[in-house]
């Protein structure tokens, strides 16, 4: 069975908001319609977006640690949203575990948002319908695009590769290598969603290394009390050229 | 969760049409048993006659609530895992139902066969309670909003929806069925302090809860002090208009103070006084004070609501 999904790395993402802004400007203008924004250019701007970065200050001052989190639908594998909805129109595709709004399905009852711990969800107001990440899935399947491509817009977006996409039920692919690797975990794991989504914690940039481990202490010229460098008149390996 | 006008409306307004019906039905069948007087059925037939129009009420309030209610058929169709989907088929069934039994009653059916009207009743009861298990679980299955996550939240829907049923039916017997009216009377004291009891039980029971989800649980960070800088937006979005009610503390903490005494108490004071003076219209008062009540129970009911996705959106900047 395959689950795609996002693994994204909490310690090298800046917060810059380019997923953000890549996601909206390829499915603003995908074949589910626009995503509408209301008063963009006014006060109070609002609108809908698959994708928001957030950011969190942890600790206290002096000793803080900046985290920026993305934070978009994490496709779980146990999706609440799903059972629901009175339509249908939320489901989970059984083939690569995407779950998807049917656009034309969605009666705008914001039922499901209410099912969903992680406030992905925002309904439409011009459309009137929920709409969530899509994971791309006009893009990833697309054979149009060359093959690098063929991945969420956020993805392609992101500056210092903190997006990782893959399929997280192949223990062999890239996102199951990094959340087995680098201890990749789900995100409010107390309500039995297993998302598909993981993130990478932030980790330590620094190498403890003491002096002992940077001289090799079984060096054989060292153990013999001999010198690195020997004296000019001492016999050379090759009785032309001395140490 | 921000409380919707509509939804605050149809579950208030259906409740006391069902509430009304078992009430009547109840009546009904007590005569047929001979502990009360039988209720006429002109009488049976125009309170049923009003329970269609507050459910109906009810259902058109609820399309209000949706973004595309010419799509609103299409929601009859995941009754196998929506209990929202559920209460869509149910609704419908339970007016169908109550107006059949109207009819029954105002064409003078119901005096030549009895037993099968009786039957239709029972049919409609069944529905009318299955209504408001319906309506309970839509809240209280969503496991994250752990003030609805109770068995209380669907014996609440039942109580207090009785309990307006009922003193709206007393309202209509005290001008029209005099008789009957110490037993719609009883009935309304009592569910009342039913619904009182219940309710308070799930106020105490809410003010003791320790949200399951953290902030450390939510981005998954393990540390006791984490702060929100920015939540991704300045103007706002769906999340922060549809989950935070926008009150102040001392209006949420009020509305839970009306609702307690303009739901039970006052009415079941109003109610007292208007059986003492044997008065056609302090009834109907006690209703309205109850429903006005009801309204400002399910906007507490709601807002008291605290989702786990309000964690994401604490601060602006």
């Amino acid at each position: 069975m395959t689950q795609l999904a996002l693994v994204i790395d909490l310690n090298v993402c800046v917060g810059c908001h380019a997923c953000v802004t890549s996601c909206k400007q390829w499915n603003t203008s995908g074949p589910a319609g626009p995503m509408a924004d209301q008063r963009p250019y006014d006060a109070d701007p609002t609108g809908t977006f698959f994708n928001r970065v957030q950011t969190f200050e942890v600790g206290q001052y002096p000793n803080t640690q900046t985290v920026h989190f993305p934070k978009s639908c994490l496709h779980c594998e146990d999706p609440p949203c799903v059972p629901v909805c009175p339509t249908g129109a939320s489901y989970k595709r059984p083939e690569d575990g995407i779950v998807l709004v049917d656009f034309d399905k969605c009666i705008g009852c914001k039922y499901c948002s209410w099912a969903c711990p992680y406030g992905v969800r925002e309904i439409d107001e011009k459309q009137k319908v929920m709409k969530k990440c899509t994971l791309c899935v006009d893009r990833i399947y697309d054979t149009g695009l060359p093959p690098a491509e063929r991945r969420p817009a956020c993805v392609m977006a992101c500056p210092t590769s903190a997006r990782l996409f893959g399929d997280v039920h192949d223990p062999d692919s890239e996102v199951s290598q990094a959340i087995r690797d680098r201890g990749g975990y789900a995100l409010m794991p107390e309500w039995g969603t297993h998302p598909a989504n993981h993130y990478l914690p932030r980790r330590r940039t620094t190498i403890p290394i003491t002096p002992d481990e940077l001289t090799r202490a079984d060096n054989p010229l060292k153990v013999d009390g001999k010198l690195p460098r020997p004296p000019k008149k001492d016999p050379a390996l090759d009785d032309v050229t001395s140490w | 969760m921000q409380p919707a006008f509509s939804v605050l409306l149809l579950t208030t307004l259906i409740g006391a049409g069902q509430g009304l019906f078992l009430a009547l039905y109840l009546a009904e069948l007590w005569g047929r048993v001979g502990w009360t007087p039988q209720p006429p059925p002109s009488f049976l037939a125009a309170g049923a006659a009003i329970a269609v129009v507050l459910t109906g009420l009810g259902l058109l309030s609820s399309f209000f609530h949706l973004g595309r209610p010419e799509r609103a058929w299409r929601s009859a169709t995941r009754w196998r895992t929506s209990w929202l989907s559920r209460e869509v088929i149910v609704l419908p069934m339970f007016m169908g139902a109550l107006v059949v039994y109207a009819l029954a009653h105002a064409s003078g059916w119901s005096a030549a066969n009895p037993v099968p009207v009786l039957a239709l009743g029972a049919a409609t009861a069944v529905l009318a309670l299955a209504l408001y298990v319906c309506t309970g679980m839509i809240y209280a299955c969503l496991k994250f909003l752990q003030e609805w996550h109770s068995p209380l939240t669907v014996v609440n829907y039942l109580l207090l929806g009785l309990a307006s049923g009922f003193m709206l039916a007393t309202a209509l017997a005290a001008p029209a069925a005099t008789a009957l009216v110490p037993f719609f009377a009883a009935g309304a004291l009592l569910v009342t302090a039913a619904a009182f009891v219940s309710r308070a039980a799930s106020l105490v029971r809410n003010a003791r809860l320790k949200p399951k989800s953290t902030l450390a649980t939510a981005i998954g960070v393990r540390h006791p002090r984490i702060r929100q800088i920015s939540q991704g937006m300045m103007g706002g979005s769906f999340n922060t208009r549809e989950f935070f009610h926008g009150r102040s503390r001392a209006f949420f903490r009020s509305i839970k103070w009306i609702f307690l005494v303009l739901a039970f108490p006052l009415p079941a004071v109003v109610l007292a006084a208007g059986l003492w003076q044997g008065s056609p219209l302090l009834p109907a008062l006690a209703f309205v004070v109850q429903y006005v009540g009801l309204l400002a129970e399910r906007w507490f009911f709601f807002a008291q609501a605290n989702h786990p996705q309000n964690l994401y959106y604490q601060a602006v900047a």
